[in-house]
């Protein structure tokens, strides 16, 4: 068990808290550095995806972990960063450009959505999200001119001021450039006044109203920051997939993101990464199952839907917390080995519920 | 206004739908006073506050604070202006620990924009750095250094009471409103909150209003009590006047004539 002896204030407000942190996180930077000489064509490239989820779960991490707010359109703003992208890189813009104004554009979708969230809650707001998403999507496919329609657009490679950068080590690092940015900018907001009154919203919006935080302007910021976020994982999206069409980005997709950041953990940084690495991993899974299965089952169409359904459940009955959850109830049962107990991470049950504000 | 009246409540009224819920109250809270809302159940004490903390717009009447109209402002700007609160049923930010709470009280005085804490500048190291010197202090005055890196969920119901104060204490106010703060404690801690708002009064120079069933800590720390019953004004005046106005007690336990004809008779 490590003991942490506080005698300064910047211990807390340090990135790194301690030496383990140091060591672990650094040899995961170099095995990520590492990555495009160690791993296969195939490996790599999946691990290209697990980065490209991985912001757009942190995306949503935002809104629906950290700020409490819920949503079931966010493959919209991933379709509005893709196109942006799509169509800035064909008019031969360099990348770190365009991916800002896919970013920006997406931010200023998500004002608009955002709108609706200060007068409606909970499951309402995420009706208004689902029917955001559809329109969107059907935006997407009328409006040819742009996008191409349903017949879908071809993506160009990343351009950085002459340089074609389409090999898949070039996107690999792009992707990981943009993961490492994103991921530091989340957690330099959680660390400092922003992120935290997110958290208040989502504890008990009449208490975070009555310690200042004006609720309608932090929900906003909420929004588009999450809708930036998915954008510019929209934007790597596209330029990974070489050919995007307005079905990708459906209900279908909402529900991967949700599913995703349910099943990493909400509320966790580190849920949007382990909820990617489940999400990219599990139809590979599910693929070599489908081997052993007999066919009935294993050739059974809507097999993996079936499969994410039943994950969802599982989480959200036995690990409300997720991956990241088990994984702390895991390394704190190791620590103080023999002494865990059943119930330490058993919230004590508050009788009243948090008033929630229009 | 004069200079020592800090807060000037007129004529409020607040009516939600058919139920008149306060009636036309007045009072002034002065400078550096407690000053205790009493009554029973239903009286109108928590409406009271949740207009004061604008929560509730009253239907008619007005709130003043240091001259400036309290009910002209949005309901967040309210702690900027110096009044804090905390609530009957506690609002704590249940997910995050007792220190993190403790640093959202400081939120008005952040001083920092959301780029600025985006990329972590030198502004928002320096002012993550003082709120932690500020909340610290709260801390020791309330003795709550051994629960810092606790979740709150995980707090037992009389410490969260404490948190509550402690981040209500971190938003520097001039004006504390304070909730029924011995509901649920135990005699113990009761005697530790009357200690500590007399604390807060005295030391910090911070008025305090409340609302406060347990007439012994009322008596103990209030300067002036101001008794409602059913959204009315029954009385005002030093703790003492006030408990023995016929009015209250008659609010509180029925008239001669009730009693008198429940007592069975002599045989």
């Amino acid at each position: 068990m490590r003991f942490i002896f506080k005698t300064d204030y910047d211990q807390d407000i340090r990135l790194v808290k301690h030496s383990g942190q140091a060591f672990w996180y650094g040899l995961l930077l170099l095995v990520l550095l590492a990555a495009p000489w160690l791993l296969g064509e195939y490996v790599l490239s999946q691990l290209s995806f697990v980065l490209i989820y991985g912001v757009a779960g942190l995306g949503l991490m935002v809104l629906s972990g950290f700020t409490g707010l819920a949503s079931i359109g966010h493959a919209a703003f991933l379709g509005v960063g893709a196109y942006t992208e799509t169509v800035l890189t064909a008019h031969g813009w360099p990348f770190p450009l365009s991916f800002a104004v896919a970013a920006g554009l997406s931010a200023a979708v998500g004002v608009v959505v955002g709108l609706p969230a200060l007068r409606v809650k909970g499951i309402y707001l995420a009706i208004a999200t689902l029917s955001f998403g559809f329109i969107v999507e059907e935006v997407l496919a009328r409006w040819e001119s742009v996008t191409k329609g349903n017949a879908g657009i071809t993506v160009g490679s990343p351009q950085f001021f002459g340089a074609d950068l389409g090999s898949s080590e070039a996107f690999y690092f792009i992707a990981l450039g943009v993961c490492l940015l994103v991921t530091l900018g989340v957690m330099n907001l959680l660390r400092s006044a922003t992120g935290r009154a997110f958290i208040a919203i989502r504890d008990s919006e009449v208490s975070a109203q009555s310690m200042g935080i004006h609720l309608a302007g932090y929900k906003t910021l909420a929004f588009a920051l999450s809708a930036a976020i998915v954008g510019l994982a929209g934007a790597l999206y596209a330029h990974k997939l070489r050919f995007i069409s307005p079905d990708q980005f459906g209900i279908a997709q909402s529900i991967d993101l949700l599913l995703l950041v349910v099943v990493g953990g909400l509320g966790f940084v580190h849920g949007a990464f382990l909820g990617a690495v489940f999400l990219i991993t599990m139809p590979q899974l599910i693929a070599l199952a489908k081997d052993v299965l007999p066919p009935a089952i294993g050739q059974a169409t809507g097999l993996q839907a079936v499969v994410y359904g039943l994950v969802l459940m599982g989480f959200v009955l036995f690990e409300p917390m997720g991956l990241y959850g088990r994984w702390l109830k895991v390394r704190t049962w190791l620590q103080l080995f023999p002494f865990y107990r059943k119930g330490m991470f058993r919230r004590q049950k508050s009788y009243t519920k948090s008033e929630r504000l229009k | 206004m004069s200079d020592d009246i800090l807060l000037q409540a007129r004529d409020l009224t607040v009516r939600f739908g058919g139920v008149l819920a306060v009636n036309r109250v007045s009072f002034d809270v002065k400078r550096g006073e407690v000053f205790t809302l009493i009554g029973p159940n239903g009286a109108g004490k928590t409406t009271v506050f949740n207009l004061i903390s604008r929560i509730y717009t009253p239907t008619t009447g007005s709130i003043d604070f240091e001259g400036r109209r309290l009910t002209d402002q949005p309901p967040h700007a309210i702690a900027a202006l110096g009044i804090a609160r905390t609530f009957q049923n506690i609002e704590l930010f249940e997910n995050a620990t007792v220190l993190q709470n403790l640093l959202i009280g400081h939120h008005i005085h952040r001083g920092t924009g959301f780029w600025s804490n985006l990329f972590f500048t030198s502004a928002t190291r320096a002012a993550e750095r003082a709120a932690r010197q500020r909340a610290e202090e709260v801390i020791d005055l309330l003795d709550l250094p051994h629960y810092r890196d606790t979740l709150v969920a995980g707090l037992p119901y009389g410490k969260r009471k404490v948190v509550e104060l402690a981040r209500a204490l971190c938003t520097r106010p001039k004006l504390l409103l304070l909730d029924e703060p011995s509901s649920g404690l135990n005699v113990e801690e009761t005697e530790d909150m009357a200690f500590w708002i007399q604390d807060i009064q005295q030391e910090l120079g911070i008025t305090v209003l409340m609302v406060e069933h347990d007439m012994s800590l009322v008596s103990r720390v209030s300067d002036r009590v101001l008794a409602m019953n059913q959204g009315e004004v029954l009385a005002l005046g030093t703790p003492a006047q006030v408990q023995s106005h016929l009015g209250v007690i008659e609010a509180y336990l029925g008239t001669v004539d009730d009693v008198s004809s429940l007592r069975r008779e002599a045989a």
